[in-house]
Parts: C-alpha cells; sequence; structure tokens
C-alpha cells in the first residue's frame, strides 16, 4: 500500500518544471482561455484604462504580478484554509499583494501612480484575481498556480495593450504617449488628423472590446450553445 | 426594359450553380431582383398571405415617402445659404446649390453602405438584403449639409457593420440603424454635427451682419426670458420671423437635411400610414408624447424652456421626421399594438426630456429613439404577459 503511494507522489515530483502541461498554463490564456474575451473576467478595468498604451501596459504587468503572487501563496495554504472563510483569506493575501504595487508605483512612477490610483486599488476587486484564485489555486500544486497566473495576466495584457494601441492610435492619433519613445504618428507623417472621439470613451471601448471578441471566435470557431 | 431584361438572362448562366463566378451569385441574383419583381412565388400550400408586395417594394414605399422631405431639404440648404450671406438668390440657384451638398452624401451613404452589405452577403452566402435601401436614404437625411463626406463614410461603415452585421443583418438589428450612424458622428466628431453647423456657408464668405447660425432648440436652451420673444426677435435685420410658428411648421430654417420641415414630415407620414407601411400609432403617440411632456414642463415651470408653449416643442429639431421615419422602423420598434402606444410616447417624453434638461444634448428625439429601441421587446413583453392573463382570468376551465 504505502509503497504504491509513493510510487504516484514521485511520478510527479519527476514532472518537469516546463512540461507540456505547465506550458499550456501559460499559452491557454492568451487565446483559447483568455480572462477578458473568453471568460469575460475583469472587464471594468479593460474599458476604463485602455485610452493609451501606457497605463494599459503599467495595469496590465501590475495584475499579472498580483495574480501570479497571490496564485502561488494561497495554492500553497490551499489545505489549511478552512472553505468557509476562504474568501476572507483570499482576499487578505491579494491585498498585500495590491498594497506593494500601489506602493512601489507611488515611489517610482508617481504620475502614473496618480492616474491610476483607483484602479490599482480595485485590482483587488478585479475579476480575474478572484476567479484564478477560486477556479485554480484552490485545487492546485504552488507551482501550476503561479504560472497560470502569470498565464492570465499575460492574456489579461493582451487585449489591455492592443486595445489601448487601436484607441489611442484612431482616438488621439498617438502611440506611446508618456513613454520616452511618444510617436505622434500621423503628425510625422504629416497628415491632419481628428481623433475620433467615440473611442476614447469607455462606450468605444466596449464596442471595440466586441470586434475583438468577433474577431477571435470567427478565427477559432466559437459556436454559441443553445 | 427588355434591354436589361436580356443582358441579365446572357450573364446569368456565369452566377448559377457551376459557372466560373458561382461564389458571387447573391450580388447578381440582388440586382436581378432590385430590376425585376422575381418569378418564384410562395407554395400554395401554408397559411401565408400572398401578394405581390415583397421587401424591395415595401422599402421603396419609404423611399417614396422620404421624397417630399428630401426635395424641399435640397431647396431649404440653398435657401439658407443665401439667407445668411444677405444675398437672394432665384429657385434654380438655391435648388443647384442643395444638389451639390445632398447628391455627394447620397452617393457616399449608398456606396459604403451597399459596398459592405454585398460583401457580407456573398462571404456569408446569403441574399443581399433590402433594409439598407432605407437607411441609405436616411442617413443623408440626418446629416448637417456641409459634413465631410469621409465622416459620412466612417459613420455609415460603423454602422452596418456595428449596428447590423454584427447582430445578423436586416431585421436582426437592435438600434435603428440611420440613427447609430448620426449617433456615431455625434460621439465621434462633434464639433461638425453640433453647435452652429447646420447653415451652409462655405469657405471664407461674409456673413450678413447680425446672422447667427443658432437652431431653435439652442435659441430656446439660451433663453433668459420669454422663448417667445426671443424666437421673435432672432433673425431681425437679416430673416425677419424665420423662427416664427408658421415658418417653424414650414420647415425654412437651418438644421439636418431633411429634418427641418414639419409639414414635408406629415406629407411622408401620410403616405406611410395610407400604403400601411408605418405605423400610425407610433407616429401618432410620440407627437402625442412630446406635447403631454410639453404641458406637464408648462405647468411646473422654472426657467424660460420649460415655460415654451408645449406645441413649439413638435415643430422645433428634428421630432417630425423621428417620429415618421425613425421611430416607425419595424425592426426595432414594438410589434404589438398596445407596444406601439406606449413606446411612441415614451420617446416623445424622453425627447422633450433630454432637450429640456440636459445642455450636453440639444436635441433628444436621436437619444430618445436609441434609448426606447432598447426598450422596445421588453415593452412586447409585458404587453403579452398582460394580454396572457387577462385571457387567462376570462377563462372557464
Amino acid at each position: 500500500m504505502s509503497t504504491a503511494v509513493q510510487e504516484v507522489v514521485q511520478e510527479k515530483k519527476s514532472e518537469p518544471l516546463f512540461s507540456k502541461k505547465n506550458k499550456k498554463l501559460l499559452s491557454n490564456p492568451l487565446d483559447i482561455d483568455n480572462p477578458i474575451t473568453v471568460q469575460v473576467l475583469g472587464i471594468c478595468s479593460a474599458l476604463a484604462i485602455t485610452s493609451q498604451v501606457k497605463p494599459a501596459i503599467v495595469m496590465s504587468l501590475g495584475l499579472t504580478f498580483v495574480t501570479a503572487f497571490s496564485n502561488l501563496f494561497i495554492s500553497m495554504l490551499r489545505n489549511t484554509i478552512p472553505s468557509r472563510i476562504r474568501i476572507i483569506v483570499q482576499l487578505a493575501i491579494v491585498s498585500v499583494w495590491v498594497i506593494m504595487v500601489d506602493q512601489l508605483l507611488k515611489a517610482y512612477v508617481y504620475d502614473m501612480a496618480k492616474l491610476m490610483s483607483v484602479y490599482v486599488g480595485l485590482i483587488i476587486t478585479n475579476c480575474i484575481v478572484m476567479g484564478r484564485l477560486e477556479a485554480f489555486a484552490m485545487g492546485n500544486k504552488p507551482w501550476p498556480s503561479f504560472l497560470d497566473g502569470i498565464g492570465n495576466g499575460l492574456g489579461y495584457g493582451v487585449i489591455l495593450i492592443s486595445m489601448a494601441f487601436v484607441r489611442e492610435l484612431f482616438g488621439g492619433g498617438t502611440l506611446f504617449k508618456g513613454l520616452p519613445f511618444e510617436w505622434q504618428v500621423f503628425k510625422s507623417m504629416g497628415i491632419a488628423y481628428q481623433g475620433n472621439g467615440l473611442l476614447l470613451l469607455p462606450a468605444g471601448a466596449c464596442i471595440l472590446l466586441g470586434i475583438i471578441i468577433w474577431i477571435q471566435r470567427s478565427i477559432n470557431g466559437y459556436r454559441e450553445s443553445h | 426594359m427588355k434591354f436589361l431584361r436580356n443582358q441579365l438572362d446572357k450573364v446569368k448562366h456565369n452566377f448559377e450553380k457551376g459557372g466560373k463566378l458561382e461564389k458571387y451569385y447573391y450580388a447578381y441574383e440582388a440586382f436581378e431582383t432590385f430590376l425585376f419583381a422575381p418569378n418564384t412565388t410562395t407554395h400554395g400550400k401554408g397559411v401565408h398571405v400572398r401578394d405581390a408586395i415583397d421587401l424591395k417594394r415595401l422599402m421603396m414605399t419609404v423611399i417614396l415617402a422620404m421624397v417630399p422631405c428630401l426635395l424641399f431639404g435640397t431647396w431649404n440648404i440653398g435657401h439658407q445659404h443665401f439667407l445668411a450671406l444677405g444675398q437672394t438668390g432665384t429657385f434654380g440657384e438655391k435648388i443647384l446649390l442643395g444638389l451639390g451638398q445632398v447628391v455627394p452624401l447620397i452617393i457616399v451613404s449608398y456606396g459604403v453602405g451597399l459596398g459592405i452589405e454585398f460583401v457580407f452577403a456573398i462571404m456569408r452566402k446569403h441574399p443581399v438584403n433590402e433594409g439598407y435601401l432605407v437607411t441609405g436614404m436616411l442617413i443623408p437625411l440626418v446629416m448637417p449639409p456641409d459634413i465631410p463626406l469621409w465622416q459620412v463614410a466612417v459613420a455609415t461603415a460603423f454602422a452596418v457593420v456595428i449596428g447590423k452585421e454584427a447582430f445578423g443583418g436586416t431585421g436582426m438589428n437592435v438600434v435603428n440603424i440611420a440613427l447609430t450612424a448620426r449617433a456615431f458622428l455625434y460621439f465621434a466628431y462633434p464639433s461638425q454635427i453640433s453647435g452652429e453647423v447646420w447653415t451652409l456657408l462655405g469657405e471664407g464668405v461674409k456673413t450678413v451682419q447680425g446672422y447667427s447660425g443658432a437652431t431653435p432648440l439652442a435659441v430656446a436652451a439660451a433663453s433668459t426670458g420669454n422663448v417667445m420673444n426671443d424666437f421673435a426677435q432672432f433673425g431681425s435685420g437679416w430673416a425677419e420671423g424665420i423662427y416664427s410658428l408658421n415658418n417653424l411648421f414650414l420647415g425654412i430654417r437651418p438644421g439636418s437635411v431633411g429634418e427641418t420641415s414639419t409639414l414635408m414630415c406629415l406629407v411622408g407620414a401620410a403616405i406611410l400610414i395610407i400604403t400601411g407601411v408605418g405605423s400610425g400609432r407610433i407616429i401618432v403617440s410620440v407627437f402625442a408624447g412630446a406635447y403631454a411632456m410639453g404641458l406637464l414642463l408648462n405647468v411646473i415651470g422654472g426657467n424660460p424652456f420649460m415655460e415654451m408653449p408645449a406645441h413649439y416643442h413638435l415643430v422645433i429639431g428634428g421630432l417630425a421626421f423621428g417620429a415618421v421615419f425613425m421611430a416607425t422602423d419595424p425592426v426595432t420598434a414594438t410589434h404589438t399594438g398596445t407596444g406601439k402606444w406606449i413606446y411612441g410616447f415614451l420617446i416623445g417624453v424622453f425627447t422633450v426630456l433630454i432637450r429640456v434638461f440636459n445642455p450636453a444634448y440639444p436635441e433628444g428625439i436621436m437619444l430618445a429613439i436609441l434609448l426606447m429601441n432598447v426598450f422596445a421587446p421588453l415593452i412586447d413583453y409585458f404587453v403579452l404577459n398582460a394580454n396572457k392573463n387577462r385571457r387567462l382570468k376570462r377563462a372557464t376551465v
């Protein structure tokens, strides 16, 4: 009996750090299991801070960081957390990481921290963080959970940055505003471009997100199940 | 006619199954049924109402109903132009000037819209739908006369792709497509479609002394004393009595191409109601809703706009045009009889509310119709449920 159990444990331990399954944890959220377009989590921040590329990048990094480490720690504690109070335990851990991100931003990129103040604080209520904790970290080992957090953070970032790219380019006519390599796209080409005001509104972002989902679904062949 | 038929027959074999242009069969089919009534008929079995009118003929009726507005609008563009410049133009000059603005608008609207329709029809392998025939005419009629054409093209593309094709094509859209185009421009490029852009001036012209491009809605919203006095005084020196009740009803005032004339909209309404194409209930109830809300605001009072006599609400802005041609869109309106009364009435109420209380949006009919479009299925749901309950109570078993 005991030898059989040990054999199973040994087998699992011998799984390489980046096995096929673990790589899937990183790559699936980028496309077929994307947190925004497929799981439909974290929509509010996707609409609110994507009017420029720079905050979108900072937000994605912040969220990736928080999700990955919250996943890691919750996964380590998963067998000791009583399931009746698990949400509050998860929130406590998430908030630690959110505060750390917030303080880091305030210390090194203060302008950005001022612009994103509310949204950094609201990472704690970002559905992706809680969603991944509940759906993955509570039932998986620390390392896969960590990878899952990174993967979902990146999947979120891909959508966020591509939305911000389109919105900033066609809404304001610039790219990477506020970064060292800021580019006045249309001005530098000598085109008098009139910014599209709708894209700068959250409503425009919602339509844009719909278009992204439309494109993704027509590539992946998604069909609504009735 | 014979010539067209022959030409169509000559190329037909290319598009049929096995022909080299088989992929484009539906593009061909669209032209054929546009020009000639199709010879396929509904089978004898079943419960269908058999009638000579099909969707294309139905849409043509709506376009015919819009022609008075279009013609009047064309003349009005020229008339307002000469008025603003302090010149007098002949009837022909005014029409020519108007045509110079309206024809490109119509060409761009139809060109872009139908182009996208054809592409989607070929991609999705379904016949080209007729819905765009009306939308393509409505879009130019709700634009300011000198709006840049590229903006019309972008708005049309947006409205057709996002407003219609994303939902599955003609008959599946949730909100009115022509108004989607206008709302897009309103939020995307507000400087060309709000403020004092409603008169065609042209580059570098000198306007007559005392000229102001303010619309009746703007005048009423900015009024500090008595709206009636402001209307009477507006235009003194260059266009006496331009905002008198009579003139407002006839529509000889600045505004979108086709929206200005309440009279012409009523002519269109008569055509729609007589032919049974548009719903009279909706048209009547929109006017009733706006009038009732106007009266209520009169009773409450408070600021000059609220005290403006209620009947003025019916002739300023685009209320009449929206009521007759936009609210009656059979796809986006409610389908039940009682629902139509409620739907129209609320459009009227919200229009006046937005006009009077929201300084950011001088005109409310566009937003009111879009809002009620979204609520139309809900209204139908409640009307149907009420009907069910009533009949259940009556049932003896």
